[in-house]
């Protein structure tokens, strides 16, 4: 880039008019509310199938694994960190909750996944904070590590799981709607409230808005950071033994859509990739949407390529409007 | 990419010998508006070819602004602007760049990683021209310009000054006939900055024009040849630069005489009690123990040349740094600071030297701000109570007089002078003991100031401990009731009453019984 180029984008200079960027503010604060919305009502003028319980269950049913991960994850991005080791995580904590129900009672090796899950997000947190790794690198590198220990443990087979028990969470329904929707919807009501009502949401913003100023305001930002990977890591491990229970397998080969996933989920939904803004509710309304998009596509029987290329198009689209309301701040 | 400005072959004419023909400039009746804010008002003036003329005013005063509609950064909102009498728009600085005028900026326009030859000749050397066919060019310019750098040096590695010359060849390479210097000495030392001062006068001797935007008045009495005064967006006053003197032209900028800016602090008892009681901590990156002591009521001021440790020490009371030994009371109790948290707690406040950097999150409204250091006084168990911190906050910044703002409203939209109140309203909230601040008044605008010494003074006198950290040495005067000086991170000198003056001030801080005030007094203000 030239000096001359340089010059003109000060930040005066590129200043666009007060209303243009106005309604770019609010095209990015309400466009996926807006995207939702319209959607809905799309599909279910276009397909009589759609507004069914069944569709509209097996809808939150499959966003689980992405929704669990992408609620803590928005907490984790607000704070201005990344974790790209979900995926490995969640398998590891459904193989590792897996082969403790061999030996242990089913609740106690389901909540032995999510803990080592949970473990897992601290170790990564740590990586980062005090050992200063970035986090993309930190996490790559632990993805790996995990990855390779989920191979090790199972020798590349299927763990299956013979006791009853350890299905019921992942298999069971509470007035026609499956258990894991509950946990994933109360999960983002956690995450949300902690978000917006607590001191400790108020520093994930802070931390991640300016962390100098954070650390001198009195925020412990190392042990704020670390809880926010740490929380990342237990819905890694929620959403790992859930599937394991499910299906009644640990196995070390699954995942790997989910950190990407989860990130697209919650770019979609209006949280700043930059950290210190966005909230949860638009990380909800982002896994909706995407949901939804797969759900209309599936409903309408169109070539599943052409949803990808839409995914993407959204996902720039909602990180291109960001990016513009950003510009002159 | 590379960019040609003088497009079509244009880039290959000679270089000029002495280029003899500086543009002059007139303003007539230009304004500028950002959004709805009018900063530049009717503004009138004549520029002669060849000569130096100096912008100075306060922070906000319009100078660097007047300096970039001259070089085309910005557009003119009314009004007309005339190079050599021909009316012009300018809305890139491309297209005043075609017309020989070009701007060096307070934040140096430069590739870090490529060369000092490339960096000159950026834009102005077609794609084929080799490094080898530059280079007799660029011993030329050098020559031209009458110092030289290596030209294969990677820009990045170069001191600031030398980056500043290498902005300099750039802008002779352009055959640049003005050249706009927006506080081209902000962070040189004395000497470089006098070495500077004579490229400019060389500049000149070559014929072309220099408009000098610059708040060091001792370096634009030495250099221009005219002085254009500016306050709150309004020219004040042109003339020669010859009848001038310091005192002239800060009463011009302040509008007002320089002793009605600070009336005498009042007096602090001789019962008051130590508040802050530092006993030989050594700051970070420092050997020298330090002690120092603040009653109740006090304002105590740290004057001292840049890296002379001021921040440095005062960092390191506030638990901000990693510091060795030493023992802080606070009303006589000890306390372990070794982070701002316990700092905090023990009753301490800071107002960093930055706020950008370290003060404030920009993208969070003031209210977020304001009670982020009193989270955990706002919530039970954890939760936050969203009244009180309602109420709290929107007390709070009444009180420090953060203007025309709601509390929702994100900080990156206020002036420099509200976010320094916003700051103020975050610490003062918590009642504190203790407060540190680091250079108050930096990017502040006149009003804004008085109201930030008034919050100053206002804090001390309910019997409060102050430890003020400030370049500005007027500011350090006025405002304390006992100014130590330091240097080499240690405290040099301890001045009360008619002992502190300027003079003794920077006497103690560079350490010598006689100090060559002009180009030295510039590290200082």
């Amino acid at each position: 880039m030239t000096a001359t180029t340089t010059l003109t984008e000060t930040p005066e200079a590129a200043e666009p008019t007060r209303s243009s960027r106005h309604v770019i503010e609010r095209v990015r604060d309400y466009g996926i509310v807006a995207a939702t919305g319209l959607l809905v009502v799309a599909l279910a003028l276009l397909s009589p199938v759609f507004f069914t319980a069944a569709n509209i269950g097996n809808l939150l049913f499959q966003a689980t694994s992405v929704g669990l991960i992408a609620c803590a994850g928005t907490l984790l991005l607000i704070s201005g960190g990344f974790d790209l080791s979900v995926g490995a995580n969640f398998a590891f904590s459904g193989v590792v909750a897996a082969m403790a129900a061999s030996v242990l009672p089913a609740p106690i090796a389901l909540a032995a996944g999510a803990l080592v899950g949970t473990l897992i997000g601290a170790c990564n947190g740590l990586l980062v904070t005090v050992g200063r790794i970035n986090p993309l690198v930190a996490t790559l590198a632990s993805s790996i590590v995990i990855g390779g220990l989920a191979f090790l443990l199972t020798q590349g087979r299927l763990i299956n799981v013979t006791d009853e028990a350890f299905r019921a969470i992942g298999t069971g329904r509470f007035l026609g709607i499956y258990l894991q929707t509950f946990i994933w919807i109360g999960f983002a009501i956690v995450c949300g409230l902690i978000l917006a009502f607590t001191a400790l949401g108020r520093h994930i913003y802070a931390v991640g808005g300016n962390a100098e100023a954070a650390r001198l305001s009195g925020v412990r930002v190392t042990t704020v950071r670390t809880a926010a990977y740490a929380l990342s890591g237990l819905a890694a491990g929620i959403a790992g033994v859930l599937s394991a229970s499910q299906v009644a397998t640990g196995q070390a080969n699954v995942g790997a859509s989910l950190a990407l996933g989860s990130v697209a989920a919650i770019v979609v939904g209006g949280t700043s990739m930059l950290g210190g803004e966005g909230a949860v509710w638009r990380t909800v309304l982002g896994v909706l949407l995407l949901a939804l998009i797969s759900n209309g596509f599936n409903l309408m029987q169109v070539d599943p390529m052409f949803q990808q290329i839409v995914e993407g198009v959204i996902i720039l689209l909602a990180v291109g409007v960001d990016a513009w309301a950003r510009r002159g701040k | 990419m590379i960019r040609r400005p003088f497009g079509r072959g244009a880039s290959f004419r000679p270089l000029p010998e002495a280029a003899g023909a500086g543009a002059a400039v007139e303003l007539r009746a230009v304004t500028k508006k950002f959004g709805s804010v009018e900063v530049l008002h009717d503004l009138h003036a004549t520029f002669e070819a060849g000569r130096v003329h100096a912008l100075v005013g306060e922070n906000g005063a319009g100078k660097s602004t007047l300096g970039r509609l001259i070089a085309g950064v910005h557009a003119a909102s009314s009004g007309e602007i005339l190079i050599d009498t021909n009316p012009v728009h300018y809305s890139t600085p491309r297209q005043a760049l075609a017309d020989g005028i070009t701007m060096i900026a307070q934040e140096l326009l430069l590739v870090p990683r490529r060369s000092v030859i490339e960096n000159v000749f950026l834009g102005t050397s077609g794609d084929a021209v080799t490094r080898r066919r530059l280079r007799p060019r660029y011993e030329a310019l050098c020559e031209t310009a009458g110092f030289h750098l290596p030209p294969d040096v990677a820009v990045g590695d170069l001191r600031i000054a030398d980056q500043q010359k290498v902005e300099i060849l750039r802008a002779i390479a352009r055959d640049a006939r003005l050249i706009v210097m927006d506080e081209p000495t902000a962070s040189l030392t004395g000497a470089e900055a006098d070495r500077l001062l004579d490229v400019i006068r060389l500049l000149r001797a070559q014929g072309r024009t220099v408009i000098f935007v610059s708040h060091f008045l001792s370096q634009v009495l030495a250099v221009a040849d005219t002085v254009t005064v500016m306050r709150d967006g309004h020219i004040v006053r042109q003339g020669t630069t010859g009848g001038e003197t310091a005192d002239s032209l800060v009463e011009s900028m302040l509008g007002r005489s320089l002793d009605q800016t600070f009336s005498a602090p009042a007096p602090v008892a001789d019962s008051a009690a130590t508040v802050l009681e530092v006993d030989g901590i050594v700051a970070n990156g420092s050997t020298k123990p330090v002690s120092l002591t603040v009653r109740a009521g006090e304002i105590v001021g740290l004057a001292g040349l840049v890296g002379a440790g001021r921040t440095e020490l005062v960092r390191a009371i506030f638990g901000a740094d990693p510091s060795r030994g030493g023992r802080i009371r606070i009303d006589g109790v000890e306390r372990r600071v070794r982070r701002p948290g316990p700092a905090i707690a023990a009753g301490m406040a800071m107002i960093p030297e930055s706020r950008k950097d370290d003060g404030l999150l920009l993208l969070a409204s003031i209210r977020s701000n304001v009670a982020l250091p009193h989270l955990s006084a706002l919530s039970v168990a954890g939760v936050l109570r969203l009244g009180r911190e309602r109420r709290s906050t929107d007390a709070a910044i009444k009180s420090a007089g953060v203007r025309g703002a709601s509390p929702t409203q994100s900080v990156s939209s206020l002036s420099g002078g509200n976010q320094q109140k916003t700051m103020f309203a975050k610490w003062l909230m918590g009642s504190p003991r203790v407060l540190i601040v680091d250079e108050p008044s930096r990017g502040v605008d006149v009003g804004s100031r008085q109201t930030i010494y008034d919050l100053i003074r206002r804090f001390a006198a309910d019997g409060n401990a102050v430890l003020l950290v400030s370049s500005e040495i007027e500011e350090v005067l006025g405002l304390s009731h006992r100014v130590l000086v330091m240097r080499d991170g240690a405290i040099q000198a301890e001045l009360t009453g008619t002992e502190a003056t300027e003079q003794a001030v920077l006497r103690a801080a560079f350490g010598a019984a006689d100090t060559t005030a002009t180009s030295d007094e510039r590290d200082l203000s």
